[in-house]
């Protein structure tokens, strides 16, 4: 049984037109955290979030899920660990319809009919999105898109849960909604996002990523409470922070 | 028509595809496999026959309204398209022109009853495919064809095909919206303008593709689109099947408007 521990070692990456998004990024992600990222627009947290399931190769330094060091050969074997739910819905949904999206991980991952059905009932019972099973994705609303979406990696039944800004298209009501499913939500989670409220409900820990690099790396209420440093990183402190300290 | 028009008259073509009547519930294989009959059926009329299509309009009259299909809908795409038939038969009259018939004095030549034949031929055709994408879901009609052997490569272009014209279009309207909002009169509505708003939306095409291919890794793609068998033949779909070809080849065989004109006039007498 492999821990669900996700491990970055200096890990460097260029794109090939020069841009140095990572420049060293280290941390250790262990069995059961939930884990923010925040960082600028442009500090390379999205470029962090494709190494987890090797969509980018380090171009220096080790990426570790499980007991798998990251390459070429094994990240087939890494994307049935790790989970990346997009930031937009429409990238994500590719199939003609929700239940053909959903089915679309389970199928590849060679399940027989009976347990693609029940893994897909079960994923789409969790968002509350039952109902829409048989829609095409055009018909849906963004909040219901990203329902979808979060159905369609959660029925691949995934150890490690990682997301791309899942609320920024979501009404109020759906942001609650995805927050109480990702609390309940029990294996290893990692959420890059601009929403830092979120971030504060949902993860223990918080990593602040600036120019490639990890600024700092702690308990999130802690991280979250340093005004300085957040806006020294393009951020500020979260809105309950701010009511809190003015009242 | 305006690109926004545009955009909800497609939507609405597969809104009308969700309908839930009688036509929309049959068999999506069944029927791609009765259109194609009817096609090849209309196709297969030598090219001076007029008289013997005309009963072949009881279809698409029939699906019209079983499908609860508004008429003025398919009517307005048919004459969308028109044109082209149009140029196809339009010289003939003046190419063929044997008088072939005589009617109250008035000599009726060969290229003009062609002209009325290709006519005839295109309104059914047309009609018969837009009412079969108007009765199926689009996903319904691509698993259909892949049951029916159709590569599935060829198939998974198609699903692509349909599940991104809408986001496409729509990443289209927005980039004329945008462009519309800032430009006054005539200024910025150009050509080279034009130009580089469809270099963006390709570009901005590309990185979706990316991307799109990039989600598809991340579930375990590895080359094949798979799909669950859900739908069944039942005995409604093969009856309605068999009742199609039965009518086909009747239609195509037996000559029913002068059969229906001798009963008329035998009545009448």
């Amino acid at each position: 049984m492999s821990h669900h521990i996700i491990e970055f070692r200096d890990v460097f990456f260029r794109y090939p037109d020069g841009t140095e998004a990572l420049k060293g990024v280290h941390f250790r992600i262990t069995h059961g955290e939930s884990v923010g990222i925040v960082g600028a627009n442009g500090s390379g947290k999205s470029t962090l979030l494709q190494h987890m399931n090797g969509y980018l190769l380090p171009t220096s330094g080790t990426v570790t899920i499980g007991d798998l060091n990251l390459t070429r050969k094994t990240r087939q074997e890494i994307r049935k660990k790790v989970g990346i739910v997009f930031q937009n819905p429409d990238d994500q949904l590719f199939m003609p319809t929700v239940f053909d999206d959903v089915a679309f991980g389970p199928v590849n991952l060679g399940l027989d009919d009976a347990s693609v059905r029940e893994r897909v009932y079960r994923a789409l019972g969790m968002v509350n999105g039952l109902a829409l099973r048989d829609k095409p994705p055009h018909h849906l609303s963004a909040g219901q898109k990203s329902a979808v979406a979060i159905a369609s990696v959660m029925a691949m039944e995934p150890d490690i849960l990682a997301m791309d800004e899942p609320a920024a298209t979501l009404d109020p009501k759906s942001r609650r909604l995805l927050i109480t499913l990702l609390k309940g939500f029990t294996h290893s989670k990692i959420i890059a996002s601009h929403d830092l409220d979120l971030i504060l409900d949902v993860c223990e820990r918080c990593i602040v990523i600036g120019d490639g690099r990890v600024v700092a790396d702690g308990p999130a209420a802690e991280i979250l409470s340093n005004r300085t440093m957040l806006e020294d990183n393009s951020l500020e402190l979260p809105l309950s922070f701010q009511r809190r300290s003015s009242g | 028509m305006s690109f926004d028009a545009q955009y909800f008259d497609i939507g609405r073509l597969d809104r009308l595809s969700y309908r839930d009547t009688f036509v929309h519930q049959l068999d999506a294989r069944v029927k791609v496999i009765a259109t194609m009959l009817f096609l090849f059926t209309v196709i297969s009329f030598p090219k001076y026959e007029v008289v013997a299509l005309v009963p072949f309009f009881l279809f698409p009259v029939l699906l019209l309204t079983i499908g609860e299909i508004p008429v003025r809908f398919i009517l307005k795409k048919v004459l969308l398209v028109s044109p082209f038939a149009i140029l196809i038969g339009v010289f003939n009259p003046f190419l063929d022109t044997a008088t072939m018939a005589v009617i109250s004095g008035i000599p009726i030549s060969a290229g003009v009853i062609s002209f009325l034949s290709i006519l005839l031929k295109f309104a059914l055709t047309v009609s018969a495919a837009l009412l079969l994408i108007a009765t199926t879901s689009f996903p319904g009609v691509c698993h259909a064809l892949r049951r029916l052997g159709l590569p599935s490569l060829f198939v998974s272009q198609l699903l692509f095909l349909y599940r991104y014209i809408f986001v496409l279009m729509e990443e289209a309207m927005r980039i004329t919206r945008a462009r519309d909002m800032r430009s006054f009169g005539s200024r910025g509505a150009g050509i080279q303008v034009f130009v580089r708003l469809i270099g963006t939306l390709f570009v901005r095409t590309v990185d979706r593709a990316e991307r799109i291919y990039y989600a598809m890794l991340s579930r375990g793609f590895q080359g094949d689109i798979p799909s669950l068998r859900r739908a069944r033949i039942v005995v409604t779909d093969l009856a309605c099947l068999t009742a199609m070809v039965m009518f086909l080849a009747v239609f195509r065989f037996f000559r029913i408007t002068e059969g229906i004109g001798c009963l008329v006039q035998g009545l009448l007498r």
